[in-house]
């Protein structure tokens, strides 16, 4: 579209165009190296074509160089923001393919972490949204209770973010007490003192609802057709949550509602998961109140490894270990898809086993990369500071994106 | 019992399906708790048509490239559906090899775009009627598709800056030391080569050295 200025005095008959700008690939607001190519009608945004792919490293090529176990970690590396929720497809998949029993106390430690994951996903999303949008305090805010998070998870698998605390048959080592105990107190103390003060600010704020209600409304056909998941689709009205409605561990003994939006716009994701992470501590509480005593990983002990303890006494126990951390496990051939509802929708690991010791292939579904695709359509029409809401609503990270 | 995603049991759907799908199917198999239906390359747009009209599978979740070097069609491509309605995944599944296109299911949901981009991008499979087929993850004019089995890890070529051309270079990737890749095939159960100084065991030459 070109407008002529007949009448300016200045202008002459010089016509104006449709420009195109670059946003990022290194700019604050696209929450990692992402490339959009604007084109710009004045400050209404006419066309986006993301440029994804500057992170790409080649993961799944990786992962088919590796065993099983060893490929675990890349799950972390792939959104650094929720490392948990990653490997939770992954074990799963490979459980799967092993028709793996994992004991009762590894479900709900799974799930007990699954859950802080969320929050602690959620802390980081919706503090870099409302900072997009013009708000500083509410991230410094949200990122005590992240910082509370990654503490716990230090002190359960001793890293703050690359935890590689899940493994196939159950997770690495059990944890203290003391730690289940703090847990508990953190969720009815510090968790709604820091998150409630935080989001009084946010939710019923002038500015925020104005940058953020009826930005981007999606209807529910179209939510479906571009392969949404998770709080997109949540906030398009759909009560559809992978943990409810395909429950893996124990997520079928919880007690917890499904948030879902009804004007399905960029207002209503921040709120989905604002909900969401109420929901999370309810499964938390629940997870520490019903969590039994018992072994934390399968007694298989062609898949995970035995006790150290145990290594000192039994030879057995001594192959046991040497032959998992050199030729790893043997997985049956076979295919799988398993997806779990990662904090940013649905993310999937589709496993290709051949029968020996490594995946031969091994695909990973980002759940950015429909919701990416979507920035054309859901930006048509909008200005231009809208496209920051819109892209920190959809909850982008390009660890994943890319892979 | 694992404990992975449990969906609604595949009980009868293989048996509606393929009375539907008629004789664009051309194999069915359920392992591992998955139902996975092999349809003709050229009908595939047909077949998903139909099943996201008429048998509810409103949403296409993944698209997924395989590389079989030692089969004649060398690709597979497998689409994951899923019906919220029905709460049920389905696994459709087609091959082909280099040459031979395959239909492109654009027309169906909008979001096979980047999917099939990213399919052609890493293993060179193509889309008749996909308007966009630009590579999607890797580098502007990168050539070669690295998924591959026979595109090496490291790659063909590294890139660095140049301080004299004041621009990122590539040249032709050096490696310091050789990749490691262990064997894990243990000689007990029978390694399927022949083992470092058991060269002339075959061939009796060295007959032992006890003449």
């Amino acid at each position: 579209m070109s407008m002529q200025l007949e009448h300016s005095p200045t202008t002459g008959d010089e016509v104006i165009t449709n420009y195109t700008i670059n946003f990022g690939p290194q700019h604050p607001a696209a929450h990692g190296v992402l490339r959009m190519v604007l084109e710009l009608d004045g400050e209404i945004i006419e066309r986006v074509d993301p440029h994804v792919g500057l992170l790409h490293r080649g993961t799944e090529k990786l992962i088919e160089q590796k065993t099983y176990l060893q490929a675990l970690p890349y799950f972390d590396r792939l959104d650094y923001c929720s490392p948990l929720g990653m490997e939770h497809s992954y074990v799963l998949a490979i459980e799967k393919l092993l028709n793996l029993e994992v004991p009762l106390r590894g479900q709900y430690l799974r799930v007990l972490f699954a859950e802080l994951t969320r929050i602690c996903n959620h802390m980081l999303n919706m503090g870099s949204h409302v900072m997009d949008v013009g708000a500083m305090t509410p991230n410094l805010w949200l990122f005590e209770v992240r910082e509370d998070c990654l503490n716990f998870f230090e002190r359960a698998a001793g890293a703050r973010m690359h935890m590689a605390w899940f493994r196939p048959g159950g997770v690495h080592q059990d944890v203290p007490q003391r730690l289940l105990d703090d847990l508990g107190v953190w969720l009815d103390t510090r968790l709604p003192t820091l998150f409630e003060d935080a989001m009084s600010l946010v939710v019923d704020n002038r500015i925020f609802k104005q940058r953020n209600v009826d930005i981007a409304h999606v209807s529910k056909e179209d939510a479906l057709a571009w392969g949404f998941s998770g709080p997109m689709i949540r906030a398009a009205g759909i009560p559809w949550d992978l943990r409810k409605s395909q429950p893996y561990d124990v997520y079928d003994r919880m007690d917890f509602e499904i948030p879902v939006g009804t004007n399905s716009d960029c207002y209503d994701r921040f709120m989905v998961r604002v909900e969401e992470v109420r929901q999370s501590a309810r499964i938390m509480r629940q997870c520490l109140a019903e969590m039994p005593e018992g072994p934390v990983s399968s007694d298989d002990r062609k898949v995970s490894p035995p006790k150290r303890a145990e290594m000192k006494q039994s030879m057995e126990a001594l192959i046991h270990h040497f032959k998992l951390y050199t030729e790893g496990f043997h997985v049956p051939a076979g295919e799988v898809y398993v997806a779990t509802e990662s904090p940013k929708g649905e993310f999937g690991v589709y496993l290709v086993s051949d029968g020996s010791n490594k995946p031969y292939r091994c695909k990973i579904r980002p759940t950015a990369f429909s919701h990416l695709q979507a920035m054309d359509f859901m930006c048509k029409g909008h200005m231009l500071p809208d496209a920051t809401a819109i892209l920190g609503a959809i909850d982008v990270v390009f660890g994943e994106c890319d892979r | 019992m694992h404990s992975a995603p449990k969906s609604a049991s595949h009980d009868g759907v293989a048996a509606t399906l393929s009375a539907a799908l008629g004789d664009m199917l051309l194999g069915t198999t359920e392992a591992h708790g998955e139902l996975l239906l092999v349809v003709k390359r050229d009908s595939i747009e047909d077949v998903l048509r139909l099943l996201r009209d008429d048998h509810e599978y409103q949403q296409m979740m993944e698209m997924v490239g395989i590389d079989y070097p030692d089969r004649a069609e060398r690709f597979e491509v497998c689409y994951c559906l899923l019906s919220v309605t029905k709460n049920h995944r389905l696994i459709i599944k087609i091959s082909t090899d280099e040459a031979t296109p395959v239909p492109t299911i654009t027309t169906l949901w909008p979001n096979a775009g980047w999917l099939e981009r990213e399919v052609f991008d890493m293993y060179g499979v193509l889309f008749a009627g996909n308007t966009d087929l630009r590579r999607i993850l890797t580098d502007y004019g990168f050539e070669g598709h690295p998924f591959r089995k026979d595109f090496p890890l490291t790659g063909y070529v590294e890139l660095r800056y140049s301080e004299e051309a004041k621009r990122v270079v590539y040249e032709p990737v050096q490696l310091a030391q050789d990749l490691r890749q262990f064997d894990f095939m243990s000689p007990w159960e029978g390694a399927n080569y022949v083992l470092p100084g058991d060269e002339k065991a075959a061939t009796g030459e060295n007959g032992g050295g006890a003449k």
